[in-house]
């Protein structure tokens, strides 16, 4: 991919990691059946092998309708996102390598591939075409789980991002029309670009009361499309967010709202992937959070946290993957007692269990406490104690009481054997990740958009989580009996749009309906009749459609021509 | 020999090797010399081209008479673009032709070629010359070759379509010819260049006007503006496949490229759109075209009268194009003259592989085809989003110009129009969509193959070049741009 630019950009190398990936997804149905798995290997690794020999910089400059475009915009920022999407896209893949279903992986490898794109993509226009690719493709990763529920969640998540995507694009054209720009940065206040854009990004970041999309699909997803879905659509609004407004205050009390939303209702709910995905919209939370304090400590923090995050939730969706893989149920209800069958699976989970409680010596100890920290440096006691308790909420839902009722507790009487080899190598790279970056955080801190003077390993920071990580293990232990999955429905936002609005309006809708069928009856066959008549007269041998004798022609010659002289000699 | 001296041969090779093709035997040797003349003018006019945008008009005296006396070859950004287009269209056709030629018509094939030289080497010189009359003499030229090309088809019908075209394409040259002899009575000259200067001191003068009205009639008919289009459905759907993808590419195109040059250099913007209410003429029978056109196809059977159609619809957006007498809106009807060949011929040469299996263009023979020619079939429906105007095609960038122009001044109701008349298209092309891959073969149908390479290639080549145009728009905007602003020389604009 040598080529001169004439433009005096030097010797540009540059490939877009995005269309590695979209080339993968592309040629992989083409491929014999033989070799796919070694390609689903080797796509994921040669488009990490791309985002690492990425070097800062504007390339990809394209102009489209006079637009100039930019397609790869890599910096500090942007890098930080593109390593943990591709470091993500190799775990994913080697977790998914049982799959039969092309379908299916042709759906995350382009998946992954606009995620990137929509990254590193420096202009608005490029960013919204990435934006629209990332909801068609990961749509398939519900789909293919194959059920009804999963069928209608899809329709439903499929509806919500469309709307944001209109959303996003009317934001886009009032923006280009304002300021006559369509580089992205920081988003100007003074237009209603500003709002369209913002509520597109909170949507896709899961923001309460926009965020039912993602606890209503992720549980219905395809196990392994869940790993995917978990790690890139709403980091890449966090990382939007980051990019165009940062230092909004309103994020930062919609971000501390969130870390509580999503634990209170992880902690009412049974399904064990539902769990998971309302402990996305709690972490996701801490990242608003950060974005809206806008500090570098905060943002830098917002940034580290999105890399661990994806990382520790990536991995206990893969847990829960495994469980659900191999006993074919999900409802902490039915399940009991799998450490017995399972070790590595449970230890594993355990990993990321306590990676995301933010136990000393993981992962998401060092990042989760940068935000912390920056909001008591900020000044801010409430966001600060909001944050710091709903880490308390965050142990208790995942790393004890899903840990314990799912793997151990009670005897379910399941007796899965261990989760396949390919898929505890995935989760052992995960761990790894999650373990390493615990106890060696330094090279995270590198990575960060600003330089960071930050040790996570004072005496305060330990003693003030292990204190409170410990009270919440005490508690969990003297109420056990109340805090157990019980098969109920916790009622959402999607409430609204699901089951409860619709009994609240049938009696409303019966009426309707009766008036509105019969009207509809009557215009169908008002229809039919018109259409038949049209048929009948504009059909193939219709009045404007017959072979006209020469003669019609002329007439219309002569028309035509006496016209345009009456007009033009009638003047004078 | 420099370029200049290089310019006259974009014509005079086709025409010359046409004389030479009429006498070769057999069928390959033919061909082979037709592609070389025609891939030679296509060559040529691909080295005028950036030299007529870059340096501006080149002038070619011939036989070294100095104009006005002599004729001249006058090339500036539009003529030069317009030809490129026919004699890259006209290339890229033959790549197609062989097999498809074989096998629509018997024995030996050259005078079949020199009749095709013949029509290309007129609509070059049309295009190129700077000498009205000798526009009429070229017009004349690709006419006649043209009649003929059609009456090859194998449909008995061909004959008779070809007799009406020829009986109304007789019309309209007349009409053009009426309206030259006109410009001559009153000014003694025929060279364009010399006719725009001389004629701003006849602005009063009746016989002026009527040369300008005749002379648009003339061509709104060669160019099927609605209603005077009648003799297009018929001419292209009996025509062979090969001669309908080649004339729906550049025909039409040719005659248009005429109308603007006497309407916008001989006579100059500020005098015909004065003079004539040429915009608001053109405008209602510009959007009538969009319409009628798009609805008679939404009905047709025989899809190559569908197209044909679509076509009369095609033709209506060029047209509104022009009738906004703006820049941007000069832009969009080059773009769409352009982008519309590269459509057009792409849908023409995909049915005209289905009918090379099959033998038959009836949507209705063309069910569950989809399964069993999926490369032909996909190439049609490809090509189909263009003429849609999907992003990320040619017939995007087209519509998207012309929706911009029209916001320029302002009328809107238009962008609904072009909004409308999209759908139409959508309907008309779900409707193949639907037959060839939701309906189930028909009982008893035999079973046909793919159609082969030297078929399947060039139709994809043309497609390929559908989404290359409506991603890399330097080309085709640059020199759209340029021959607008050629045409409207010094920029007059209208009110």
């Amino acid at each position: 991919m040598n080529h001169r630019q004439p433009s005096g950009d030097a010797m540009i190398e540059w490939l877009h990691p995005a269309l590695v990936l979209l080339l993968g997804a592309g040629l992989l149905p083409l491929l014999p059946s033989a070799v796919r798995k070694a390609w689903l290997v080797l796509v994921p690794l040669a488009g990490l092998g791309v985002i690492f020999s990425l070097s800062p910089g504007e390339f990809g400059r394209i102009e489209f309708l006079g637009m100039p475009l930019v397609t790869g915009r890599v910096d500090e920022l942007s890098l930080v996102f593109a390593y943990v999407f591709g470091i993500i896209l190799v775990i994913g893949m080697t977790f998914a390598l049982h799959l039969k279903d092309t379908v299916q992986h042709v759906a995350a490898l382009a998946y992954a591939g606009s995620a990137l794109g929509a990254v590193l993509a420096g202009d608005l226009v490029t960013l919204y075409v990435f934006w629209e690719l990332m909801v068609i493709t990961s749509v398939w990763l519900i789909w293919r789980r194959g059920t009804d529920v999963s069928y209608l969640s899809g329709m439903r998540y499929l509806v919500i991002h469309a709307l944001g995507g209109v959303l996003l694009l009317a934001g886009v054209i009032v923006y280009y029309q304002t300021t006559g720009s369509i580089a992205f940065d920081q988003i100007e206040r003074s237009s209603v670009a500003f709002h369209l854009i913002l509520v597109a990004f909170l949507i896709n970041a899961a923001v309460p009361p926009l965020h039912a999309w993602l606890s209503d699909a992720y549980p219905e997803a395809t196990i392994t499309g869940a790993v995917f879905m978990s790690a890139l659509t709403t980091k890449t609004a966090v990382y939007v967010l980051m990019r165009g407004y940062a230092g909004v205050e309103v994020l930062m009390w919609m971000g501390a709202i969130m870390t509580w939303y999503g634990v209170i209702y992880a902690v009412l709910a049974n399904d064990i992937r539902r769990i998971l995905a309302y402990h996305i919209i709690s972490q996701v939370g801490y990242m608003v959070c950060a974005v809206g304090m806008g500090t570098t400590l905060a943002l830098n923090g917002a940034a580290a946290h999105a890399f661990t995050h994806i990382l520790y939730k990536a991995l206990l969706f893969m847990g829960a993957g495994a469980v659900i893989y191999m006993t074919g149920k999900s409802k902490l209800s039915e399940l009991g007692g799998l450490y017995r069958t399972m070790p590595w699976t449970f230890l594993l989970f355990m990993i990321g269990a306590v990676s995301i409680s933010g136990f000393p010596l993981f992962s998401g100890f060092v990042s989760k406490t940068i935000i912390i920290e920056a909001a008591a440096v900020d000044g801010r006691g409430l966001v600060y104690l909001m944050l710091l308790t709903a880490g308390a909420g965050t142990f208790l839902s995942i790393g004890l009481k899903l840990a314990w009722f799912t793997f151990l507790d009670h005897d379910a009487g399941l007796r899965p054997r261990e989760a396949p080899p390919h898929m505890l190598i995935a989760m052992g790279l995960a761990a790894a990740f999650c373990f390493l970056i615990g106890i060696v955080p330094g090279p995270l801190y590198a990575l960060l958009p600003a330089p960071i003077d930050y040790d996570a390993w004072t005496l305060a920071h330990v003693l003030k989580e292990l204190q409170l990580l410990l009270f919440t293990g005490l508690a969990f232990f003297l109420l056990l009996r109340f805090v157990g999955g019980k098969p109920k429905i916790a009622l959402d936002v999607d409430w609204l749009y699901r089951g409860g609005g619709r009994r609240l309006t049938a009696a409303i809708r019966d009426r309707v309906q009766a008036t509105n069928r019969s009207a509809r009856e009557q215009f169908m066959a008002a229809l039919v009749l018109w259409m038949a008549r049209v048929k009948k007269r504009h059909g193939r041998d219709g009045k404007l459609a017959r072979t006209w004798p020469t003669g019609s022609m002329a007439f219309w010659v002569a028309v035509l021509l006496a016209s345009l002289l009456v007009f033009g000699i009638r003047q004078h | 020999m420099n370029l200049l001296a290089l310019m006259p041969f974009i014509v005079l090779i086709p025409l010359i090797a046409s004389g030479v093709v009429a006498l070769l035997p057999g069928r390959t040797l033919p061909w082979v010399a037709t592609l070389l003349a025609a891939l030679a003018s296509a060559v040529i006019a691909a080295l005028v081209l950036p030299e007529a945008i870059g340096q501006g008009p080149m002038s070619y005296p011939f036989g070294n008479w100095p104009p006005p006396i002599g004729i001249e070859y006058r090339v500036d950004a539009a003529n030069a673009f317009v030809a490129l287009l026919v004699a890259g269209m006209a290339a890229i056709t033959l790549l197609w032709a062989p097999k498809s030629v074989a096998a629509e018509i018997e024995g030996r094939h050259g005078t079949f070629y020199a009749l095709f030289l013949l029509a290309l080497a007129g609509l070059l010189g049309i295009t190129l010359t700077g000498d009205a009359f000798n526009v009429f003499v070229f017009l004349e030229i690709s006419s006649l070759a043209t009649y003929a090309l059609i009456a090859y088809g194998q449909d008995r019908r061909a004959l008779l379509a070809a007799f009406r075209y020829l009986i109304m394409g007789t019309v309209g040259a007349t009409f053009l010819l009426i309206g030259i002899a006109f410009l001559y009575m009153v000014t003694g000259t025929l060279n364009m260049a010399d006719l725009a200067e001389r004629l701003p001191e006849l602005r009063d003068n009746n016989a002026v006007r009527a040369a300008l009205a005749f002379i648009i009639v003339g061509m709104g008919l060669k160019l099927a503006l609605l209603p005077l289009h009648l003799w297009l459905p018929n001419a292209y759907a009996y025509a062979p496949n090969f001669v309908t993808a080649f004339l729906a590419g550049t025909a039409t195109k040719v005659a248009l490229y005429v109308m603007l040059r006497f309407v916008f250099t001989v006579f100059a913007p500020d005098y015909s759109f004065v003079v004539l209410p040429l915009s608001t003429v053109l405008m209602v029978l510009a959007v009538a075209g969009m319409f009628a056109g798009s609805w008679v196809a939404m009905f047709q059977i025989h899809l190559k009268r569908m197209l044909a159609y679509s076509s009369v619809a095609q033709v209506g957006y060029m047209v509104l194009g022009v009738s906004l007498a703006t820049l941007t809106g000069l832009t969009a009807a080059f773009l769409h003259l352009f982008n519309h060949a590269l459509i057009k011929t792409a849908l023409f040469m995909a049915i005209g592989c289905v009918m090379y299996r099959t033998g038959s263009a009836k949507l209705d023979d063309l069910r569950g085809l989809g399964r069993e020619m999926p490369w032909t079939l996909t190439a049609f429906a490809l090509a189909g989003l263009s003429i849609i105007g999907v992003p990320t095609t040619a017939g995007f960038i087209s519509k998207w110009y012309l929706v911009l122009a029209s916001v320029e001044v302002g009328a809107w109701w238009l962008v609904a129009l072009i909004v409308i008349t999209s759908l139409m298209a959508v309907y008309y092309i779900w409707r193949v969509i639907e037959a060839a891959w939701f309906s189930p073969r028909p009982q008893g149908a035999v079973a046909v193959q793919e159609a082969p390479l030297a078929l399947l290639l060039p139709t994809w080549l043309v497609v390929g070049l559908n989404f290359y145009f409506g991603l890399d728009t330097r080309l085709t905007v640059g020199a759209s741009t340029a021959a607008a602003e050629a045409l409207l020389g010094a920029g007059v604009a209208l009110p």
